[in-house]
């Protein structure tokens, strides 16, 4: 069979003429290349009502399915006006192939009419968000029981994969976090040198750097960082791990992959975040020290006695006490939006950003939280 | 079985192609034709680089030394995107399907209609339908994404999307793998009556014995960097080489073999 699809063998463009009222002429090469001008010609067809109607496909050159769908389209249309359609001329194997269409025709309608309801799309919408949320809870759910398994024989924790946790994804980040640190406490410090240098009020800066430092910026800016550090890991490693079965490899020796993945890493973060938390406050603060004695004449010992009476140990405590519950925060949204990759590999970059998103949102709200509690205690 | 009706038109010619991965030789001097109309298929054990072969002769990777072309083209040619042309005078099935993830079935089969061809929206969906349609696949599963879909539908919307632009050749990268014996039969016979109904050459790689035995006209053994033996199924079988008679009489072998041959009596 010859079908010709290329621009060397593209004969005459497709063409379709009405000659002596009843005949119906197609010409050239109906490929799918070059029938799409014939089919909106076709589409706009006046077809004569009722009575005989030849198709005189001699003149076909060339016909792919692509033609014969759109031939048999016209005969289709012609004959729900009333027209006795008959198709002559057609070469044998475009016969053929007009045969394969027409075989199939039924089969192709009923593909082209599978649509999704619209009920039926938000339907599973709502079951989606609604087994999500199931999901979740039995998630956090299953940690906590292994949670109190591991406390209870804390044998069973696997010391090796904690202390490894720790490794990547505590003394690993000591580097970019301190930097950040740093560069955010100089930034504090230019723009409050600014302000208080207006008022002549010059030793603020302590007040300004420390305790914005200690209490907010230093515990989030290292659990954000954690989070699009450590958390995109858990979730891109574990999901990769269920898209190859190696959890359910896990699971049929009896091992479960939230002991064996998720309490490591959840504890290693634990003792990690406040750890980092304490060597960004350490950094940040140096950074401000260095502008306030560059720019507002605030001598490092001046800075650190000030320092001494102006920022009270709560900050300190209530800043570093936040970092144990953003470090759960994190490892359990990583490791969560691991276990839920299903299919193959956009999944595992999606929910690899979810994680991401979901971690830097919820500790976000958990600070803003803290917060507005603290306020009303008055801390 | 097939009636063979190929013209001696070759479209495939691989001469000489050596391949290399570092230290390791992968192929030396493979020399192989494939004629127009025929279905071709390439045999060999596990790693002796049949794969490696069909991934040189569309273009995927350029082998160390000699030359393949395809279609009256040199397959280097295709490694620029804009080879238009010659990119769509055939198809692929991968192994594994390679359907995009984040498409519907119907989506995916569409791709190089929608980005090779002017039809509209309304044809697009129509031809896709077919392709669809003459796979095999029910009439639901156009919607569905590739993870909603057996490992069997999911070769079957492979074959579809490589099907969907009337290409002259369509390359099968082991059609059958992993698919039970009642599906992979039905593979076959749809294998074959594309090839009928679409006047396809076809070219796979395969370790399926029953398949060899059934639907292909001529098969190269790859073994050892080499083309051991090429010819039909009945002149390997009774070749003397004995790489080629322990990949074709051990003990699966004989069974396909009397399987094929009985089914043949039977049939006469």
């Amino acid at each position: 069979m010859d079908l010709p699809h290329t621009t060397e063998t593209r004969g005459q463009a497709a063409a379709v003429t009405f000659v002596e009222g009843r005949t119906l002429r197609c010409r050239g090469s109906w490929t799918m290349s070059d029938v799409g001008p014939v089919e909106r010609a076709l589409r706009v067809m006046e077809w004569p009502a009722g009575g005989a109607l030849r198709f005189e496909g001699s003149g076909i050159q060339a016909l792919d399915t692509g033609g014969a769908v759109v031939l048999s389209q016209a005969v289709m249309e012609a004959r729900r006006r009333g027209c006795e359609v008959t198709v002559e001329g057609l070469q044998s194997e475009h016969a053929q192939l007009m045969n394969l269409v027409s075989v199939h025709w039924d089969a192709m309608m009923a593909h082209v009419a599978a649509r999704p309801k619209g009920t039926a799309r938000l339907q599973s919408i709502i079951r989606n968000v609604i087994s999500r949320f199931l999901c979740g809870l039995e998630f956090i759910g299953e940690t906590a029981m292994a949670f109190l398994r591991v406390c209870s024989s804390p044998g069973h924790l696997r010391w090796r994969s904690a202390l490894n946790s720790l490794r990547l994804d505590g003394v690993n980040a000591l580097p970019i976090t301190g930097l950040l640190t740093f560069l955010i406490g100089v930034v504090i410090a230019y723009q409050g040198a600014e302000q208080l240098r207006k008022f002549g009020t010059n030793i603020f800066i302590v007040d300004l750097v420390g305790i914005s430092l200690l209490r907010e910026i230093a515990p989030l800016i290292a659990a954000i960082l954690i989070a699009g550090r450590s958390g995109s890991a858990y979730a891109a490693h574990i999901g990769t791990m269920k898209v190859t079965e190696e959890l359910d490899a896990l699971r049929t020796f009896g091992l479960s992959p939230t002991e064996l993945l998720v309490l490591p890493r959840m504890l290693a973060l634990v003792v990690a975040l406040p750890l980092l938390t304490v060597y960004a406050d350490v950094l940040g603060v140096f950074g401000g020290m260095l502008i306030a004695a560059n720019q507002l004449n605030v001598s490092f010992t001046a800075f650190l006695s000030r320092f001494e009476e102006a920022v009270a140990l709560r900050h300190f405590l209530i800043g570093v006490g936040k970092a144990p519950f953003f470090a759960v925060i994190i490892a359990l949204v990583g490791c969560y939006q691991g276990f839920q990759i299903r299919g193959g590999v956009d999944d595992v970059g999606r929910h690899t950003t979810m994680s991401v998103v979901q971690s830097i949102f919820l500790v976000i709200i958990f600070d803003a939280l803290c917060s507005i509690m603290l306020n009303w205690w008055d801390l | 079985m097939s009636i063979a009706v190929h013209t001696e038109t070759p479209v495939i010619e691989v001469s000489h192609v050596s391949t290399r991965f570092g230290p390791t030789v992968v192929h030396q001097e493979v020399s192989l034709t494939v004629m127009k109309g025929e279905v071709f298929a390439i045999a060999g054990g596990n790693g002796c680089g049949k794969s490696t072969l069909l991934r040189e002769i569309i273009g995927l990777l350029t082998p160390a030394a000699g030359s393949i072309s395809l279609l009256g083209a040199d397959s280097r040619e295709l490694q620029h995107t804009d080879g238009g042309s010659l990119h769509r005078r055939f198809g692929v099935m991968f192994q594994h399907g390679a359907l995009f993830s984040s498409m519907t079935l119907a989506e995916n089969v569409a791709v190089p209609l929608r980005e090779h061809t002017s039809l509209s929206a309304g044809l697009i969906r129509d031809i896709v339908a077919l392709k669809i349609a003459l796979v095999g696949l029910p009439p639901d599963s156009g919607v569905k994404f590739p993870r909603e879909l057996s490992g069997g539908m999911r070769r079957r919307a492979a074959l579809a999307r490589a099907i969907v632009m009337d290409p002259e050749l369509l390359f099968l990268d082991e059609p059958t793998a992993g698919l039970d014996p009642m599906i992979a039969a039905g593979f076959d016979d749809l294998v074959l009556d594309l090839k009928r109904l679409l006047g396809l050459t076809v070219v796979m790689v395969t370790h399926d014995l029953d398949s060899l035995w059934r639907i292909v006209d001529r098969v190269a053994v790859l073994g050892e960097g080499h083309v051991l033996g090429m010819g039909t199924m009945e002149q390997l079988a009774a070749s003397e080489d004995p790489a080629i008679r322990n990949y074709f009489h051990g003990p699966r072998g004989r069974a396909a073999q009397l399987n094929h041959s009985g089914r043949a009596s039977h049939r006469d």
